[in-house]
């Protein structure tokens, strides 16, 4: 998902509080910046949301890519609205990190080493047109199945910003799946790159889930502590299950031939994706992870001098303002 | 008037995980006095669960006047409401 893997933090607190802060969250209570929680329940989330804040901001790099080359200005209105929210959601994320004692550089600068990742599948390119229809109704339809149930995650801050979030990401979706049906119902060129798209994307959205429960260790403590919410099998499922109707109205076929409707688990039974290119690109070794790095560090560099100056420009203010009082 | 207390902005959070909302203000001499009074005068029926109380000369406020300027180039953005999308029915909700 937009947080992959994030390894639970041991906890070496006093059992007493252990227990009490352990049933306000079974109680359904939201936990609060202020209130007393394990250093654990703190260091994982810090991880968590800040890997979701700096996917939201990753992933402006590949449908970036497209805005000065979308087909018609409509579509490229459209894809700058789009590109604009990821920002914001971006921005509510890393302010609830914030209310958890780290700071925004901090985390940013973790970002920028690589101490911190974002999800994987941005680290796939987008070569074409049809790819950016293909991540709005694919990349942003399985975001969408991590972050409805998170709405209801134990960390109050966590829990508001994934509601506006939800509430925004519904037209990422749309907008993602109409810019591909224009495309799977044009030309025969133009359906043929939409399935191109399929065919690309399909495995690595899939990964955006995470490893099969069966290797993922890290999921008990989270699920608990209500910060993670389902497991990364049933949340791939859930998607499947819900994109095979999807392609099957465009008239395109989900790359994996063993995909077939199970009866009796009232799910499709799928091909699980290649986990080792999971893992490769993980490791800093899919197509665009130097890219986005660099283009990431770039940014901050090349900001640097906006954000000293307004600092500069804002205390200068307010000097002024007090010799004046 | 030297010695008046400062006015302070009031915000509930009516239950857990929802966000804090204001609800008004009142004068006291610091922001501990300041929850105290908020406490008396904003939760006596037991409307929140957490108080945030904000000296009302820290809030920044945009001009009613900029309204125009501030709000209206979003009204031309229709896409950025999923309703401006047609999704057939046939493939379920988005």
């Amino acid at each position: 998902m937009y947080a992959q893997m994030i390894k639970s933090e041991a906890t070496q607190d006093d059992p007493e509080k252990l227990a009490a802060f352990q049933a306000r969250i079974d109680a359904g209570e939201k936990i609060e910046p202020k209130d007393w929680m394990p250093e654990g329940y703190r260091k994982t989330l810090i991880r968590q949301i800040g890997q979701h804040a700096h996917s939201e901001i990753v992933g402006q790099l590949p449908e970036g890519n497209w805005i000065t080359r979308a087909p018609t200005l409509e579509r490229k209105a459209i894809l700058l609205a789009k590109v604009q929210d990821e920002a914001g959601h971006g921005l509510y994320l890393y302010c609830a990190a914030e209310t958890l004692g780290v700071s925004r550089d901090e985390i940013t600068e973790m970002l920028l080493d690589g101490r911190m990742k974002y999800s994987s599948i941005f680290n796939y390119p987008t070569l074409n047109w049809a790819d950016i229809g293909a991540v709005g109704w694919l990349v942003d339809g399985a975001a969408i199945m991590n972050q409805v149930p998170l709405q209801r995650t134990s960390f109050g801050p966590y829990s508001r910003a994934m509601i506006r979030i939800c509430k925004e990401e519904s037209f990422h979706q749309r907008q993602g799946y109409d810019a591909i049906r224009q495309m799977a119902e044009g030309t025969p060129e133009q359906k043929k790159m939409a399935q191109d798209a399929l065919n690309r994307l399909w495995y690595p959205s899939l990964m955006m889930f995470g490893p099969s429960d069966k290797d993922s260790v890290h999921s008990a403590q989270s699920m608990a502590w209500k910060i993670k919410m389902n497991t990364n099998d049933e949340l791939r499922q859930k998607f499947v299950d819900q994109t095979v109707p999807q392609a099957e109205y465009l008239g395109l076929t989900i790359p994996d031939p063993d995909l077939k409707w199970n009866d009796e688990r009232g799910h499709y039974d799928y091909t699980d994706p290649d986990w080792s290119e999971f893992f490769d690109v993980i490791k800093g070794n899919g197509p665009c992870n130097v890219d986005r790095l660099a283009a990431r560090n770039k940014a901050w560099d090349d900001g640097a001098w906006v954000r000293d100056g307004l600092l500069a420009h804002a205390k200068k203010k307010a000097a002024r303002q007090h010799a004046a009082e | 008037m030297k010695n008046e207390w400062p006015l302070w902005e009031i915000f509930i959070r009516g239950q857990h995980g929802m966000s804090h909302r204001h609800v008004g203000s009142l004068h006291a001499p610091d922001a501990e006095m300041a929850i105290k009074n908020a406490r008396d005068v904003y939760t006596r029926r037991n409307e929140g669960v957490s108080i945030w109380v904000v000296e009302a000369n820290h809030i920044a406020a945009s001009s009613p006047s900029d309204k125009g300027p501030l709000y209206e180039p979003s009204e031309s953005k229709v896409y950025r409401h999923p309703t401006f999308f047609d999704i057939p029915e046939e493939v379920g909700a988005m």
